[in-house]
């Protein structure tokens, strides 16, 4: 069974309006998240990601469909606890994510919440900080940080209650270069290393081509899913609904439709500049 | 061509006579053409937000001058603030600083500090609001019931409206997705085109700049990098990267490209301009028809 | 700018006072500043003073930030001193117009004007050698017996940190939003005082509805950290009393004997 499992799931922020039927921001959603998966899900601001992320740790709850966290259903009111420690979620802004006035102090808020042991909580608050590079700055104020640091500080924070799949929720939405390019080499690491379930909701396509699967999402729906390789080379359907495609498969792409003959379609510079320089030499 | 904006050994020192002191703009001086785009690139703390600040005035030179249609800008300190309604600056993330009941009002507050009224202003209102793709029945609304591209538009809107000779955007897309970022940055162009108005963005999208930017200024550390067209920047691909920039992934493609002997240009920065010169060599060898 | 406030800062060090557990800090703290309003002759005063004198060298903080947190007071100081320079009873040794000077007004004058500045020095000797987290895990766990009474005691000292923590966030905002609105023409530095509080609208609007933004997302990012509330809860950091703290407790002690001591056998001043 899978990890997290969403059936059929239908939500909208005010069901109530006055009989009026409203539209919904997840509208029928049925995606399942493996143990040790890097998932990607990517689509335009409101096309219901975000909501969607909601769901995965029990912020929301569907107004009918299920969502099932390593066998318990996020509605069982009794397991909200459990599945927050089970899966964590990081959110965009990273400033108003870190809630005390000392990076370790932070990190170390979550397991304080569950009661862990003080000696407990310290390992913990150390593995965490070492495991997205932060460890030398646990002494610093949070506001001295640059984006980059503070959203990892912010991983670290969720790493400390020991989840096995962490959310996030367009974390690098807010950073320049650099921070995004930390941030991502960070969850690739613990993806890696430490096996951690990663669900990355994005809408930077560059971002997306690095994970082992990538959801579209439109207007609350799964509009297609699959490798990186599969989705980026539909490069006509991501165009049609106005997403980002790597430039080197819009290239080809394009070439193709200009009778070039090439097996697939390159999502990365290095693929690109070998399949043409092998076509021109 | 006559210059709008002329800088002349400007430089910037912040926490002077403290242990924290640190020269944010070391030393620039370049000009800039009435009617340019000009792309700002540079990685955070480069020092290119403190020199646009000084641009209009918000920031005071620690040395040098800011040269604006051949006047210092601070050759008389108590006209600083006609200085900013000549010299627009859009901050990052602007929609933070909507105020008003609507958005109309909103948009009002800067060209009625310039001295705006009746007709004036209302046309220099509903001119903005167009140029930003501002539907006329969102003026009416409170800004804070917008959606947050709207926002955004309205927040530049403001800005527009008080008729600057120079509009400079910091950043004007972030956070926008690849729809939001497009739809923007084409308004910004149309702006540009058909004021003739003076624009200067800085953004950390090279694929953007590449898009819009006729002159490109790279900051590194404090100090002016490089100053020239578009393409000529660009085609120092290494050069850039060593300083922590990135080109575009097209460019980089077909700097590779050119690098294992295919006789390509180096400085392309569209995949259109690519597919092009890539279409006629593929026909001329017979792999394409 | 608006940032460079000294009062209320913290500074890391190794100090004897910055390793204080801050429980019996704020204890001795509090001790101190009743007895600075318990001093009634010069060698009490003197007591009080030479106390003060001892953290701010103990605790090993450029003198420099002293001055700055006295400087903001400067002025309140000034105005007391003088009124109650002028306003003393008994024989005047000078007069001009309604203007007397008294002895009790230059006694009173000189008592005031030394309490004041002791307590702002001890203030500052406070915040200076401990992390706002450290001051609001004190007073938690100082006011631990109240939530017997119902007293919210773990939700008021939460509030306390996390205002703590945002202030410096929020003045960095404050910053941008006015460099915004100045840019946009706002004139915040000239016209009388109805127009200056009106210029003021620009900036506290955008203010406050981010400080509302913010509000919903960090509840939103505290749920998520599994936050609900103080039951149940423990710390990284646990507090112990050590020998260097019970030598502080003596030393105030000490000096409060000291006081009441000098209070019996010599005449009050004041």
């Amino acid at each position: 069974m899978s990890f997290i499992a969403i059936e059929n799931v239908f939500f909208s922020y005010d069901s109530t309006d006055g009989g009026q039927p409203v539209k919904n921001a997840v509208d029928g959603v049925t995606l399942s998240v493996e143990k040790g998966e890097f998932v990607a899900v990517i689509g335009h601001n409101g096309c219901g990601k975000s909501t969607l992320a909601k769901h995965l740790n029990a912020m929301l709850l569907p107004d009918s469909g299920k969502v099932i966290v390593d066998g318990d259903d996020t509605s069982d009111e009794n397991k909200t606890w459990d599945i927050r420690e089970k899966v964590g979620l990081v959110l965009q802004n990273p400033d108003n994510q870190l809630v005390a006035s000392i990076v370790e102090e932070d990190v170390a808020f979550g397991p304080e919440n569950l009661g862990v042991e003080p000696s407990e909580i310290r390992r913990r608050v150390d593995e965490a900080l070492k495991a997205v590079d932060m460890y030398h700055y646990r002494h610093h104020a949070p506001h001295k940080l640059s984006g980059g640091q503070k959203q990892r500080v912010a991983i670290a924070g969720i790493l400390a209650i020991q989840p096995q799949c962490i959310v996030l929720d367009e974390p690098t939405a807010m950073l320049d270069p650099n921070g995004r390019e930390e941030v991502m080499t960070t969850l690739h690491r613990l993806n890696r290393e430490m096996g951690m379930t990663v669900v990355l909701i994005t809408h930077y396509m560059d971002e997306a081509v690095s994970a082992d699967r990538v959801v579209v999402m439109d207007s609350g729906r799964v509009l297609t899913q699959g490798t990186p390789e599969e989705v980026f080379s539909q490069v006509e359907l991501l165009k049609k609904h106005r997403l980002d495609v790597p430039q080197a498969a819009e290239l080809v792409f394009r070439l193709i439709g200009r009778g070039l003959h090439v097996d697939h379609i390159p999502l990365s510079e290095g693929d690109c500049v070998n399949m043409l320089g092998e076509v021109l030499q | 061509m006559s210059a709008v904006l002329e800088l002349k050994n400007l430089s910037f020192v912040y926490g002077k006579g403290t242990p924290f002191e640190k020269k944010a703009v070391n030393n620039v001086s370049l000009s800039i053409n009435k009617g340019e785009f000009v792309g700002i690139i540079g990685h955070t703390g480069s020092g290119k937000s403190t020199l646009v600040q000084m641009l209009n005035g918000l920031i005071t030179p620690s040395e040098g001058q800011v040269i604006l249609d051949g006047r210092d800008i601070w050759s008389d300190p108590k006209q600083i603030r006609q200085i900013r309604f000549r010299v627009g600056m859009v901050f990052q993330y602007p929609e933070y600083q909507l105020f008003e009941e609507t958005v109309y009002k909103d948009i009002s507050f800067g060209a009625q500090n310039r001295g705006y009224t009746g007709e004036e202003l209302d046309t220099a209102i509903r001119k903005a609001a167009e140029f930003t793709g501002l539907r006329p029945e969102l003026l009416d609304k409170s800004p804070f019931d917008l959606s947050g591209g709207e926002k955004r538009r309205a927040a530049i809107a403001g800005v527009i409206a008080m008729n600057p000779e120079v509009l400079i955007l910091d950043e004007p897309t972030a956070g926008l997705d690849p729809m939001g970022r497009e739809i923007l940055l084409s308004q910004i162009m149309n702006y540009h085109q058909e004021k003739g108005t003076t624009v200067l963005l800085v953004s950390h999208s090279m694929e953007d700049i590449a898009r819009v930017a006729d002159r490109i200024i790279v900051m590194n550390q404090g100090r002016l990098e490089m100053f020239d067209e578009t393409k000529a920047v660009f085609s120092h691909g290494s050069d850039l990267e060593q300083i922590g920039l990135k080109v575009p992934q097209i460019t980089k493609i077909m700097q590779a490209l050119k690098a294992k002997g295919i006789e390509v240009p180096d400085d392309i920065l569209t995949v259109d301009e690519a597919l092009e010169v890539l279409s006629s060599l593929l026909k001329k060898e017979g792999k394409l028809w | 700018m608006v940032r460079d406030v000294a009062f209320g800062q913290y500074f890391p060090g190794k100090s004897l006072i910055h390793k204080l557990d801050p429980r019996a800090k704020m204890v001795c703290f509090i001790a101190f500043i009743i007895l600075i309003f318990f001093t009634f002759n010069y060698a009490s005063l003197g007591i009080v003073a030479a106390f003060t004198a001892f953290i701010i060298i103990a605790g090993g903080i450029s003198f420099k930030f002293y001055f700055k947190s006295l400087k903001m007071i400067l002025f309140v100081v000034l105005i007391t001193s003088l009124l109650n320079l002028f306003y003393g009873s008994g024989e005047p040794i000078w007069q001009w117009w309604i203007i007397k000077l008294t002895w009790a007004g230059i006694h009173r004058a000189a008592f005031v004007t030394v309490r004041i500045i002791c307590l702002i020095l001890a203030s500052s000797a406070l915040t200076f050698t401990t992390s706002p987290t450290e001051l609001t895990d004190a007073i938690e766990r100082l006011l631990k017996p109240l939530s017997a009474i119902h007293f919210p005691v773990h939700e008021i000292a939460m509030m306390m940190s996390l205002a703590l923590r945002f202030v410096p966030t929020l003045l960095e905002e404050t910053d941008k939003i006015m460099q915004a609105q100045r840019a946009r023409g706002a004139d915040m530095d000239s016209g009388n005082l109805l127009k200056r509080v009106k210029s003021l609208i620009p900036i506290l609007i955008p203010l406050f509805v981010s400080a509302f933004r913010r509000a919903y997302d960090i509840a939103t990012a505290m749920e998520c950290r599994c936050y609900r509330g103080g039951a149940g809860r423990t710390r990284m950091k646990i507090l112990r009393m050590q020998t260097r703290d019970y030598f502080s407790f003596v030393t105030t002690a000490l000096m409060i004997g000291g006081v009441v001591v000098c209070n019996i056998l010599l005449t009050s001043v004041i």
